[in-house]
């Protein structure tokens, strides 16, 4: 069953089609990848699939749920409960801890509770840095709070734009392994990537070009081996 | 959570949450001062020029008992006109600066060619009198000088003989029975006695003298039959605000000791006048009136206007230098709020939390703030108007009230760009 259904998506800004006529549809469990050049639609994507725009034309349904025509307040709503998002940046607030951090995702979510954002960090493998301010954390180590933080409400996708694009060859491996274990849990992984091996390492790839989609590839025959490369777990 | 975060920003943006503190600080100090200045010092000035400008009304003792008991006046007792000049030789007759007596009573008004016949009071008296003192001393004195504010339409009649056939009539009179400057009147008492008169002027009072006529002194006591007979003195002098022994010697000159005494006879309290204006007027009363002089009000008024544009302004200029510091500091802190944003923070929660900063912030500056007015209200206070300044509990609310919307004013613009930020925008910046 999809989760995730584009029907005809374009966003259009002035004369550029930054998406045309999209169509696509993800099962839930999925794991996919997006590539593409520069400039070809990825970002404009996974904020549209992520609730923080709207498409110009055509629907998006994310859990049943047609977000092409919500207002702000419940898109807002809507992001909160279903989805989790991780970015190149990592965008980690510089003088909360890394518990911290994580509590803010619940506080907005629900309620803080720090036992759970602990338990949290320990399965990104954080638990003895819960307490150093994101300045004392390495690239990877601050991403992986990131990722902890995206997953603290239990969404049912992760967004990722570039989640790997800041970091080196063992830190990509790390995060990988930990997507590996969230796909075993059946979290929806939605990654946008330059990287081909991270790419390569999920069911299903797709290629952007001048918002379109000129290629789908089902990977799944070579999924588990690409994963085992990949991945240091 | 929410608490420890803003703490945490407060504490990150320490110049900016200080200057704004500083803003908050200088605005109410000063709305503080001023307020406090104005209920304070409009009170107690208000309360000096009383007792400056005093005005004392000398009845027959007969008159103001009965006008006190049954609030009648009494028509058969007078005092004496000649009585009226010695109140410049009393001991603090030279602080009286004008006086004038007056012989009050009723007569019936006709007019030739008219159909009119009315009774009306009539007021005799000295309007621009000169006399000469047995001292030597020359003097003039008279209503016109204790009416300033009458607003005459025509002219004002004077002490000339030719003066003695005119009078002024008060404006009810006038358009009451369509009476106008020039008109002939006639005017006849009970005794028969009979004047005819031309209309000089007539006066807006605000009071009930605009229904009276007016007469020189000489011209009523004619009419009347009552020669050298006058109904009441009024007194303009200059008084010492009153004291404690003061108050003490109204109730009872009697009760103070030999050197009180002394002392409250030679200082010129109103009561002490009173007193000295009863020793040379035979059967008289002396009592001050209470009443603020039109002018003693003007004054007030402009510095209490004074006060609160003042007030006006300093608020103003705070929201808009708070408004300033909070939209740079919000720009500044843009990717973090926008992250807010798309971890699933609506957009009052954001705003919520940069106006419990700046709230926090502008409470903190508040009481600072309110705390040194209070300090520059006294300055001001001795120095300007040399007394101490009474504190109003009620300025605490009032600043408070005024902080709380200089503060959203000042927070709209940072408000509105909060409303406007995308998380999409501040996210993906390379
Ligand atoms: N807010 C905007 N206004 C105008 N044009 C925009 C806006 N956002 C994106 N675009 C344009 O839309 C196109 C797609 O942008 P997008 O960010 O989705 O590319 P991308 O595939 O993510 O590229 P990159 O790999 O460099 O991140 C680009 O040409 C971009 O300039
Ligand atoms: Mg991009």
């Amino acid at each position: 069953m999809p989760i995730l259904e584009l029907k005809n998506v374009s966003k259009i800004y002035g004369s550029l089609r930054a998406l045309s006529d999209i169509n696509l549809s993800v099962n839930a469990g999925d794991w996919l990848s997006i590539m593409g050049p520069s400039g070809s639609g990825k970002t404009t994507m996974i904020n549209i699939i992520g609730c923080m725009d709207t498409p110009s034309t055509g629907s998006v349904i994310l859990d049943g749920v047609d977000i092409s025509k919500e207002n702000a307040a419940n898109l807002t709503r809507i992001r909160r409960d279903k989805i989790g998002l991780i970015f190149q940046q990592f965008h980690l607030i510089s003088y909360l801890t890394a518990v911290e951090n994580v509590m803010i995702a619940q506080y907005y979510h629900s309620m803080p509770d720090e036992a759970e954002a602990m338990e949290a960090l320990e399965k990104v493998g954080l638990r003895e840095r819960a307490h150093h301010l994101p300045a004392q954390l390495s690239g990877g180590e601050q991403q992986r709070v990131c990722i902890a933080r995206a997953l603290i409400n239990s969404p049912q996708i992760l967004l990722g734009d570039e989640p790997t694009g800041n970091l080196d060859e063992e830190n990509e491996g790390i995060v990988v392994d930990i997507f590996r274990r969230l796909h075993d849990e059946g979290v929806t992984i939605i990654i946008v990537t330059h990287d081909p091996e991270v790419g390569d390492v999920a069911q299903r790839k797709i290629i952007l070009e001048h918002g379109k989609v000129i290629q789908d590839i089902d990977q799944s025959a070579t999924f588990g081996e690409a994963l085992k490369l990949k991945s240091k777990g | 959570m929410f608490l420890r975060m803003i703490l945490k920003t407060l504490a990150r943006q320490k110049s900016k949450m200080l200057m704004i503190a500083f803003t908050v600080v200088l605005g109410v100090s000063l709305s503080t001062a001023m307020i406090n200045v104005m209920l304070g010092v409009g009170d107690k000035v208000n309360r000096e020029l009383k007792v400056y400008g005093a005005n004392i009304n000398v009845k027959h003792k007969d008159a103001a008992i009965m006008g006190e008991l049954y609030g009648l006046g009494v028509n058969d007792k007078f005092l004496y006109e000649e009585d009226a000049l010695k109140l410049k030789t009393i001991f603090w007759g030279f602080n009286i600066i004008d006086f004038a007596p007056i012989l009050e009573s009723k007569i019936i008004l006709t007019a030739p060619g008219k159909n009119l016949r009315a009774e009306v009071p009539i007021n005799g008296t000295w309007i621009e009198k000169h006399a000469i003192l047995q001292t030597g001393e020359e003097l003039n004195t008279g209503l016109r000088a204790l009416r300033t504010w009458w607003d005459v339409k025509g002219e004002w009649i004077s002490e000339n003989e030719a003066d003695l056939n005119s009078v002024m009539i008060g404006n009810s009179l006038a358009s009451k029975y369509n009476i106008n400057v020039g008109d002939a009147l006639r005017l006849s008492s009970n005794n028969g006695v009979v004047k005819n008169v031309i209309v000089k002027g007539i006066y807006n009072d605000g009071g009930n003298a605009d229904e009276a006529v007016l007469t020189n002194l000489t011209t009523a006591q004619e009419l009347l039959n009552l020669s050298g007979k006058i109904s009441s003195i009024e007194v303009s002098a200059l008084t010492t605000p009153d004291n404690d022994l003061a108050r003490k010697a109204a109730q009872n000159p009697s009760s103070l000791s030999a050197e009180e005494y002394e002392t409250w006879y030679c200082t010129a309290y109103v009561s002490a006048i009173c007193h000295q204006i009863q020793e040379v007027v035979r059967d008289g009363v002396a009592r001050a009136v209470r009443q603020v002089a039109e002018s003693e009000g003007t004054i007030l008024n402009k510095t209490t206007l004074l006060m609160i544009l003042i007030t006006i302004l300093s608020s103003i200029g705070s929201a808009l230098a708070i408004s300033n510091l909070i939209t740079a500091s919000v720009i500044e802190r843009s990717q973090e709020l926008g992250l807010l944003k798309a971890l699933g923070a609506y957009n009052y929660q954001i705003i919520l939390l940069v106006l419990a900063e700046v709230m926090l912030t502008g409470l903190a500056g508040g009481i600072v703030g309110y705390f040194l007015g209070i300090a520059f209200a006294q300055i001001i206070g001795q120095t300007v108007f040399g007394s101490y300044i009474e504190i109003a509990q009620v300025v605490i609310l009032i600043v408070g009230i005024i902080l709380f919307l200089v503060t959203i004013a000042g927070s709209i613009p940072a408000i509105r760009y909060l409303m406007a930020l995308k998380p999409t925008e501040v996210l993906h910046g390379k």
